[in-house]
């Protein structure tokens, strides 16, 4: 693997190496938060925050952090920076964190945070650091706003709480697909969007593991 | 990794600075920012408040609108107002869960799933506190999957509602959590609570395939245990068991002095 660069790290979480799509990392709260655009919005730009600035705490004391307690160390770093979060919203988005509820107190342990800690930040310097924290957050949300967009839209009928598909309980036209607005409906848009991705590109196809054995016959199998 | 960040001194050394540092920037953020979650809250409670009295649109002052409501805190045993608590501090989630200021709710009687009810809970007056025109009633009660929160909206004479909301709940998105659908909730306007003026136990309930007459109510489609669930958590806070005897002073009519002189022989006889 060649050195990091600057727009390296910033652009390739989005498309080439997607924490969520490739890595299959913080799956649990893209289900969960994706049920509306804004909220899907709050919750991108939380998990960059932390990610970035977990990244950047990190990497800062990198050369301090005594090996048998750094996960300890980074796991003190991400809850203080989560709380931070958590604290500001409630006073600046009440509405918003409401929504969120436990989710933002979740991102403590959104795996993507304390991998790029532990995968990247540990052997960085401090500014690649912040930079990979911002693009894998950016990453992570772009699959969060896609899921949200589908999911609001063919749910709810709207985008960003604005209606653009009349819904007939509002005396619209439109009957909403309820499981949509479900949690394991997103489990089918990001299996949508890792296809589509791997159609893209296809070295993000992983080598198969082991060959399965084809179906034995009835005949063979007595 | 140098040997020397892996002495016991070391780590030591990290792990008390970082938890140091931590707890710094942790506090100072919640210190600084609470009178400002503390206003967010209570602004939130208002504007639920005022949208249930239907006087609250977007955009609306909360501050002002809030000065026509007159909180007032009500002994739910009798059914009379009590100065022994200050409305604007006194909370009853935190009354219900002190035995001293509560009761438990045995078995039948415990219709909305609650095992402890408060003796004093919390009413808001819009307009003349002596003659309402509303008063606004805290409900709670187990929905499908928890504790559903709300107001319900009663008019002047005690019988008539206004409108209902549920400020926290969490039924199914789509099915149970159209409680919050504002279209569901504008059938509740003018709705009645009692089939009539002697009954003490509300008939006020929601039914399947449409209502038919003031007391009942659509259910939500597809929500049968939420719908169940408001029915029981309404029914409730209605009865003698919650806000029954209350509203019993608005709906005789009679002069409210009277009324509380009569009620005051009552609890001393009691």
């Amino acid at each position: 693997m060649s050195a990091p660069t600057p727009k390296g790290v910033l652009t390739t979480p989005i498309f080439k190496n997607n924490p969520i799509a490739l890595q299959i990392l913080g799956i649990c709260s893209a289900l969960a938060v994706t049920s509306s655009m804004s909220v899907s919005l709050v919750m991108t730009l939380a998990v960059i925050f932390v990610t970035a600035f977990s990244n950047l705490f990190v990497s800062l004391i990198r050369h301090h952090i005594p090996s048998s307690i750094r996960i300890i160390v980074q796991m003190t770093i991400i809850a203080s920076l989560v709380i931070v979060v958590d604290q500001i919203l409630k006073a600046y988005a009440y509405e918003m964190s409401k929504q969120l509820s436990v989710f933002v107190g979740l991102i403590i342990t959104n795996c993507i945070v304390m991998g790029r800690a532990e995968g990247f930040a540990m052997t960085n310097s401090p500014g690649l650091s912040f930079l990979d924290g911002v693009g894998n957050g950016l990453g992570y949300g772009f699959i969060l706003m896609t899921v949200g967009f589908v999911r609001e839209l063919l749910g709810s009928g709207s985008v960003f709480g604005v209606t653009v598909l009349e819904t007939v309980q509002n005396g619209g036209w439109y009957v909403p697909n309820g499981l949509l607005l479900l949690p394991p409906s997103a489990f089918f848009i990001i299996g949508l969007i890792i296809w589509v991705l791997r159609a893209v590109n296809p070295e993000q196809i992983e080598e198969t593991e082991f060959k399965m054995k084809e179906n034995s016959q009835p005949k063979e199998a007595v | 990794m140098a040997q020397s960040n892996n002495s016991i001194k070391k780590i030591l050394t990290v792990a008390f600075a970082l938890c140091i540092v931590c707890s710094i920037i942790v506090s100072t953020a919640a210190v600084a920012l609470r009178s400002k979650q503390q206003l967010n809250q209570e602004l939130d409670r208002k504007s639920n408040i005022l949208s249930v009295a239907g006087l609250y649109e977007p955009g609306t002052d909360i501050e002002e609108a809030f000065q026509q409501v007159t909180p007032r805190v009500v002994d739910l045993r009798t059914g009379e107002y009590t100065d022994q608590f200050d409305p604007a501090t006194y909370d009853s989630f935190q009354a219900a869960k002190d035995p001293a200021q509560s009761r438990t709710l045995s078995g039948e009687k415990d219709i909305a799933g609650l095992s402890r009810q408060e003796n004093y809970s919390t009413v808001y007056l819009v307009g003349d506190p002596d003659d309402p025109e509303q008063v606004i009633l805290p409900i709670r009660g187990q929905g499908l999957w928890g504790l559903m929160r709300g107001y319900l909206a009663v008019q002047g004479d005690g019988n008539t509602i206004e409108g209902i909301t549920f400020y926290s709940h969490s039924e199914t998105p789509g099915l149970g959590g159209e409680v919050d659908n504002p279209r569901w909730k504008a059938q509740w306007e003018g709705k009645e609570i009692y089939a009539d003026a002697d009954s003490a136990q509300p008939a006020i309930q929601l039914v399947k395939g449409g209502a038919s007459d003031e007391t009942e109510v659509d259910a939500l489609s597809g929500a049968s245990l939420t719908s169940n669930g408001v029915t029981n958590l309404v029914q409730f806070w209605l009865s003698p068991e919650g806000f029954g005897e209350y509203l019993a002073r608005f709906r005789s009519g009679v002069d409210r002095e009277e009324v509380q002189g009569a009620s005051t022989d009552q609890t001393e006889g009691a």
